[in-house]
């Protein structure tokens, strides 16, 4: 081979060794992100096990609060009472966000679009407690008390920018020929989001649906203009119902360590909650994405 | 757009309206959707209109001063948004600053390289993150992330750097940082699940493609799966700020609520969304609550505007990519 | 494949939705745990929904009396089973804003109605229920170990006026002879949320300092001029943990309960005081010839040589004219079981400081003047 071409050789081995080395760099500091977010929530976790774990008993889940210093006593009006608010609000934000989505997704480019995408966002900015306050001013004061039914519409409104915004970004991820091929089917429009594009999109907008129930579970700010909490068990939708995140705000806020060991016992069964719920739905549409998206 | 090659029977005319409505209702579908567009446009009038009207009182008493005021006194009736206002942003910054990368590289790392058994369970946990709520958040900062974490670094970054006024003392623990930190762990979920499903959405032809015209890993995730991707991490990241911005109880517990406006990071600040948060229900009179609702109409506006540059950064940046 | 997710889908929230509703009916079946009439108070209640036509009572206010006041609502729960109370603590201004909305039963707060809030509420009455303490809490690791500080009125204003900057400043040492204090800075810390612990606080301050009381002012909320706002009396205490040098001050039972060094003052009489609920009674009686008919009076800075200076009632409101005569007549037995021996025992056990017999006296006159559609309900 003549100089000149080992010349070139050697400049496309060092250009070829040196993207390798970058490559392995970026792919480490990849690794090294994943490792660096884990750990708060390793740790968080594990904090909460660790507190809350002596207060859980079987008495815990089945009874209901007690006062300071008597001994026992459980959460289950809060548990109760959370599924039925974040059920609630699921129930009226899924099919409005999803259909939101959907619409935002057909034209990505078109006013409409931008403009939804646009008001989203902006509710998504809306503090929590400020939510909480619009829902009492629409909901809790024309009806004169506070009531489930309001926890369930502000939870909703959490919700929905999430809902909405997975949507829309996982619909319009699935490539254009599966839509088209639908289409040109001879398949209505409504047909092809039903039937092609959301089976397609499903593990990305159950993920969205995942975050938006974890929100909203959590969620303890707005719960004090709305649902209002009750140490009794209610399942009435026109009364006040306790909720697990306003039951570990009030109990983390009192001046009573066996109070506050409840409220480190009620986050625990709260995240425990809401990780089976997740399994749950994972098992339903997979673990994996439907669309033609994973190399392996 | 729709052609059907199926002969149609001959039926009663209701009966092939009917039908023509299933095999065509895209009409009926069209309305539906607008419908529920409309609601949650509904839905931003609404809260719009009710911070407004709600803010009447405090409006007319201070007017535009209102945002560059820097006194917040109850007693005396003298309220002003300056400082909240600066603690939002600054805390929502840092939030970001942290929580971009670390989230996006941890969603690369899900999506493109781990194992399957690494991949679901790890995935699951960071969702998981999303769960844990506000309340938590704030009780874990206050008395393990502040102290442990949080404060030593105060400590070093302020013996290095503290002739800067970014990192002068003196140190006490609860602070913008504290804040911006405990703001980016709770953003991060949302930012790694949605980047991570959005990785995972994209065509295997792409990637391929790339590989098999001799790019490394690291640049088919730069220079292709990154672009692709774009508007929905950008999604992710817009989500994430939000819920950056309006984040009251966990930044409440870590900031220290002190209204001194020293440039500061390792100084105590406050947020719009926490004084609402630590005075709405105990305010006595209607000037307060009316300046507190004031406050809540700023950070509204304030999300409007970094939203609409948030839209014309994409507009300018380029539409999404379609396959 | 899709059609079968579809039927898994359906399938399994069929199943929870039967799984919810199992536990809502089983628990609405199943008798009441507080009709059984079981006598220890201390027995925990199984989940049960209220039987049919028992009565739900709501109220909201003030985060200092929450404990006892769910002590109460639980142990009278067992003496009048029908009767179902939901107090929420969400502060004393909130208490104020939803009675006057008239979206609870009763309201609560530490703080005393001023004119324009009675105003907003016509009829509405203030009852004092329980006092309490104020304390100065302090964490300082020179000192860990030994007797309590003593600081008076004007000392503490001045520290929180941010006048007085170090530990080892001459007004400190001169109330406190013999000990050696470190030249050290002080760190502020107050609630960032308003309460009526900063009311009661403030209060005194007020009367102490005539700057505080023309810089700042008596409110649930101020415009503090130095240190840190911790949330809730939690948030306070942890950012004194974590602060050496650091001053505050929080309820009496908190700084018991989670074993929070608080100093003893001098009181406007002279002699130094440990706060407790005997000093907080000789507060309360100090003023107790003056109570107004508003049945609302402020005792801190009180004049008697065995007095605690910062103490204060807090209230519970109620219309006086019912328009709901069942919850009315309920709340109003309610509050006589509540001023009766066991409701006085709660509140010791808690150390909540009850009613001087005069002070009740009073209370249960102007509860015999409720009415309801113009009958009375006393």
């Amino acid at each position: 081979m003549s100089a000149s071409t080992d010349l070139l050789a050697t400049g496309a081995r060092q250009r070829r060794g040196r993207r390798r080395i970058v490559n392995r760099i970026m792919l480490g500091l990849a690794g090294g992100a994943a490792v660096v977010a884990i750990i708060p929530l390793a740790w968080i976790i594990a904090y909460v096990f660790v507190q809350g774990i002596q207060a859980i008993s079987l008495e815990f889940f089945t009874g209901l609060p007690t006062p300071v210093g008597v001994p026992g006593g459980g959460i289950a009006n809060a548990i109760v009472g959370s599924i039925i608010t974040v059920g609630l609000g699921l129930l009226l934000a899924a099919p409005v966000g999803m259909l939101v989505g959907f619409y935002a997704s057909a034209r990505p480019r078109s006013r409409a679009s931008i403009a939804i995408r646009f008001i989203t966002d902006t509710v998504a900015g809306v503090p929590s407690i400020v939510m909480g306050i619009f829902a009492y001013t629409i909901v809790v004061l024309p009806q004169g008390h506070f009531s489930a039914f309001s926890g369930g519409v502000v939870l909703a409104f959490i919700m929905l920018p999430i809902i909405i915004r997975s949507t829309e970004e996982m619909l319009k991820l699935v490539p254009g020929a599966l839509r088209e091929g639908s289409l040109a089917l001879g398949a209505p429009e409504w047909r092809t989001t039903w039937r092609v594009l959301l089976p397609a999109a499903m593990s990305g907008i159950v993920t969205g649906l995942m975050l938006a129930i974890a929100r909203a579970a959590g969620e303890a700010a707005p719960m004090l203009f709305t649902a209002f909490g009750n140490p009794n068990m209610s399942t009435d939708l026109e009364q006040p119902i306790a909720t697990l995140p306003h039951t570990i705000f009030v109990y983390a806020n009192s001046p009573y360590p066996d109070w506050q060991a409840k409220a480190w016992g009620t986050a625990l069964v709260l995240i425990v909650l809401v990780l089976v719920l997740n399994i749950l739905a994972r098992s339903l549409v997979g673990w994996r994405s439907r669309g033609m998206g994973a190399v392996r | 757009m729709t052609f059907t090659s199926l002969p149609r029977p001959r039926a009663s005319a209701p009966m092939g309206r009917l039908r023509a409505l299933w095999q065509h209702g895209d009409g009926p579908f069209r309305i539906i959707l607008i419908g529920a567009s409309l609601l949650v446009l509904l839905l931003v009038l609404g809260i719009g209109a009710a911070l407004w009207l709600n803010s009447d009182l405090s409006r007319q008493a201070f007017g535009f001063t209102f945002l560059w005021n820097t006194t917040w006194d109850p007693v005396k009736g003298i309220f002003g948004a300056f400082p909240f206002l600066y603690g939002t942003l600054v805390t929502s910054f840092l939030a970001l600053l942290f929580a971009v990368p670390l989230g996006l590289g941890a969603a690369i790392f899900l999506a493109e390289l781990a194992p399957t058994w690494i991949r679901v369970p790890v995935g699951l946990l960071v969702e998981l993150l999303a769960a844990v709520p506000s309340v938590v958040f704030g009780l874990w900062g206050l008395f393990v992330f502040v102290p442990v974490i949080v404060k030593p670094l105060g400590i070093a970054l302020n013996t290095s750097l503290g002739f800067l006024p970014l990192f002068a003392g003196p140190v006490y623990g609860p602070s913008r940082l504290a804040a911006g930190l405990l703001l980016a762990i709770m953003v991060l979920p949302t930012i790694t699940a949605i980047s991570r499903d959005v990785f995972r959405a994209i065509p295997a032809a792409q990637r391929e493609g790339s590989l098999a015209l001799g790019a490394t890993r690291w640049e088919t995730v730069r220079r292709v799966l990154i672009p692709y991707g774009r508007s929905g991490i950008f999604g992710a990241i817009i989500l994430g700020l939000s819920r950056a911005l309006g984040e009251t109880i966990a930044v409440t517990m870590v900031i220290g609520n002190n209204l001194d406006l020293t440039p500061s990071l390792l100084h105590p600040g406050y947020t719009m969304a926490s004084v609402i948060a630590n005075e709405f229900t105990e305010a006595t009179t209607p000037l307060y609550v009316s300046a507190l609702i004031e406050i809540g109409l700023v950070l509204f506006v304030m999300t409007l505007i970094v939203n609409a540059i948030a839209q014309l950064l994409i507009h300018r940046v380029g539409a999404t990519v379609h396959a | 494949m899709i059609d079968s997710t579809r039927l898994r889908a359906g399938g399994i929230a069929l199943a929870a939705l039967l799984l919810v509703t199992a536990c809502s009916s089983g628990s609405s079946s199943s008798p009441s745990s507080g009709s059984t009439a079981s006598t220890e108070p201390g027995a925990s209640a199984t989940p049960t929904a209220p039987p049919a036509g028992s009565l739900q009572i709501s109220g909201a206010g003030a985060t200092f009396p929450f404990p006892l006041y769910s002590q109460w609502f639980y142990d009278y729960a067992f003496v009048n089973p029908a009767v179902k109370f939901n107090y929420q603590s969400i502060g004393s201004g909130g208490g104020i804003q939803q009675i006057t909305k008239k979206t609870v039963d009763f309201g609560a707060s530490d703080a005393i109605l001023t004119q324009d809030q009675y105003t907003a509420a016509p009829g509405i009455q203030a009852f004092p229920t329980v006092a309490g303490a104020d304390v100065v809490a302090y964490n300082l690791k020179a000192l860990a170990g030994k007797d309590p500080l003593i600081l008076d009125g004007a000392t503490v204003a001045n520290i929180f006026l941010g006048t007085i900057k170090k530990w080892n400043d001459p007004a400190i040492a001169a109330l406190n002879p013999g000990v050696t204090l470190p030249d050290q800075d002080i760190i502020v810390v107050h609630r960032s949320d308003g309460s009526g612990t900063t009311y009661i606080f403030t209060d005194f301050l007020s009367k102490v300092s005539d700057q505080w009381k023309s810089q700042v002012g008596n409110a649930t909320s101020v415009n503090w001029p130095v240190g840190l706002g911790g949330k809730g009396n939690e948030g306070v205490t942890g950012t004194l943990t974590q602060n050496d040098g650091s001053i505050g001050y929080v309820e009496l039972a908190y700084a018991i309960a989670n074993k929070v060094s608080y100093a003893k003052m001098q009181n406007s009489a002279g002699s130094t005081i440990e706060a407790s609920i005997a000093s907080t009674q000789a507060a309360m009686a100090d003023f107790s010839g003056q109570m107004p008919d508003s049945l609302t009076i402020s005792i801190v800075n009180a004049p008697g040589k065995d007095s605690w200076p910062i103490a204060g009632y807090t209230y519970l409101l109620l219309y006086m004219q019912q328009t709901d005569c069942a919850k009315g007549k309920a709340i109003v037995d309610f509050l006589k079981w509540a001023w009766g021996d066991a409701g006085t025992k709660d509140a010791t056990n808690l150390n909540y400081v009850a009613l001087p017999d005069a002070v009740k006296a009073k209370d249960l006159a102007k509860l015999a003047q409720i009415t309801c559609n113009g009958a009375p309900l006393g």
